[in-house]
């Protein structure tokens, strides 16, 4: 979707604001949102990929305005009541309802470290076939679609090489919907500063895209 | 036109969830009145809400407090920039370590014991006097936790993401790095589940220095990519 996270290029942000010794987490709260999302990861109730998609939805305004953590806050709300492991009267009361019954949690002390390694999101055994190779002219498809995409606004109808091949990977436009894991070939796409940004860039610079076969063709 | 309409069905969702978990504490039926209102709510502390929702989910058995107790104690303790300086000591004093991380970071890092989450696919991209690389998400946050632990705010923050891919000699200067021209960049934007390491260069007159020694330079920022490692120890970015 074009939403307002999708920000690389814009402007009037405002400064880069650098903190010296900045803690992990600057309020407890903070901690707890984070580690709860990695224990309500663990329900596999919902992907990476759908994670993102909810915080995308967040009104513009709002996920401007919003802390970091507070957008997680108010996607795993969102997630949890959309795949039904609480109800909506539950958030609202903050009690579970009358006589609902007590879930084993997945995540546990017993296990947590182990839980920390994951499998990750290469697919290398799966039969999709590679359409570019390294070295190959690329334009980014000017794809606008309504639901997740990886594939930044600022790059969608540029000219770049492929780089690097980077092997076989989930790709999160499905797998945000729940439409399944359709693996394909993943690159790393070069696009020239000067072929993004006009003529205000340096000729020397470049910046890196790992794009999916999809989100591409022959240039 | 389906995807339009579950698009703002889910919208309507959110916008009610942004301010739902703050009625724990609030009576059910004003939380209704909120509901019928366009405009937007004055959020509450989000500490409350964090609360309330975390006594909710563990009353219902779907997570275990001492679980989440670990899970913090991780990040806040074990996982973070020391890692991804120790990696980036290794290389520096052994050549064929180096060469691993380059041709195949995972298993090198692996090496040093380091993996987990959001580190399951490294790339790891070194600066040379020439060359220097630049680590950025565009889209949301990504960031190599398992070697960097978790993102600084300003990495996450709309100015960072929006203007490193269109002006990242701009950024450089904010942080204090000044690229001579004839330096080439390449801005990394982590669009898929690739993480970056940037491999920064050894500083002049650092010869004697241990392994130990070295990485105690290495900084974060150093990591990422918006600063250099100075060969005294200047800062902590």
């Amino acid at each position: 979707m074009n939403g307002v996270h999708d920000m690389g290029g814009m402007h009037g942000m405002g400064p880069i604001r650098h903190e010296e010794n900045e803690p992990v987490f600057h309020e407890k709260w903070e901690g707890r949102v984070y580690a709860l999302n990695r224990a309500l990861n663990a329900w596999k109730k919902w992907n990476i990929d759908a994670g993102r998609y909810a915080i995308e939805q967040i009104p513009p305004a709002d996920y401007l305005r919003m802390s970091y953590y507070e957008k997680w806050l108010v996607r795993n709300i969102a997630l949890l009541v959309e795949h039904g492991l609480v109800t909506q009267q539950e958030i609202d009361t903050g009690k579970p309802a009358p006589g609902s019954a007590k879930a084993t949690p997945p995540l546990t002390l017993a296990n947590v470290a182990a839980a920390a390694v994951r499998p990750g999101y290469a697919r290398p055994d799966d039969a999709a076939k590679a359409r570019f190779q390294i070295g190959d002219r690329v334009r980014a498809r000017k794809i606008n679609p309504t639901g997740h995409t990886r594939l930044p606004r600022y790059a969608r109808g540029r000219e770049g090489v492929i780089d690097r091949h980077h092997g076989i990977f989930v790709f999160p436009d499905t797998n945000a919907r729940f439409e399944g894991e359709h693996p394909q070939h993943l690159y790393s796409v070069r696009f020239r500063a000067r072929e993004l940004w006009g003529e205000s860039a340096s000729p020397r610079d470049s910046v890196y895209l790992d794009l999916w076969d999809s989100y591409l063709d022959h240039a | 036109m389906a995807d339009h309409t579950e698009s703002l069905d889910r919208r309507g969702f959110l916008k009610r969830a942004a301010t739902g978990a703050a009625a724990a504490s609030v009576p059910v039926d004003m939380h209704a009145q909120d509901h019928d209102h366009d405009h937007q709510v004055v959020p509450s502390d989000p500490a409350l809400r964090t609360r309330a929702l975390e006594s909710l989910l563990v009353e219902k058995g779907l997570v275990d407090s001492a679980a989440l107790d670990a899970v913090v104690d991780m990040y806040e303790h074990r996982i973070g920039p020391r890692n991804g300086a120790r990696v980036v000591a290794r290389a520096w004093v052994d050549p064929a370590y180096k060469s691993r991380l380059l041709a195949n970071a995972g298993p090198a890092i692996a090496e040093l014991g380091y993996a987990g989450a959001q580190g399951e696919h490294m790339v790891v991209v070194e600066n040379t006097p020439k060359l220097h690389n630049l680590v950025v998400c565009t889209l949301c946050s990504c960031y190599p936790w398992a070697v960097l632990g978790l993102p600084p705010v300003w990495y996450k923050s709309a100015p960072y993401r929006s203007r490193a891919v269109i002006d990242p000699r701009g950024v450089l200067r904010e942080f204090g790095t000044e690229l001579a021209e004839d330096v080439e960049i390449r801005v990394w934007d982590s669009t898929a589940e690739i993480r970056y390491l940037v491999l920064p260069e050894r500083p002049a007159g650092t010869e004697k220095l241990t392994e130990e020694e070295l990485a105690g330079l290495v900084t974060r920022d150093s990591m990422i990519g918006t600063a250099r490692v100075a060969s005294g120890r200047g800062g902590k970015r």
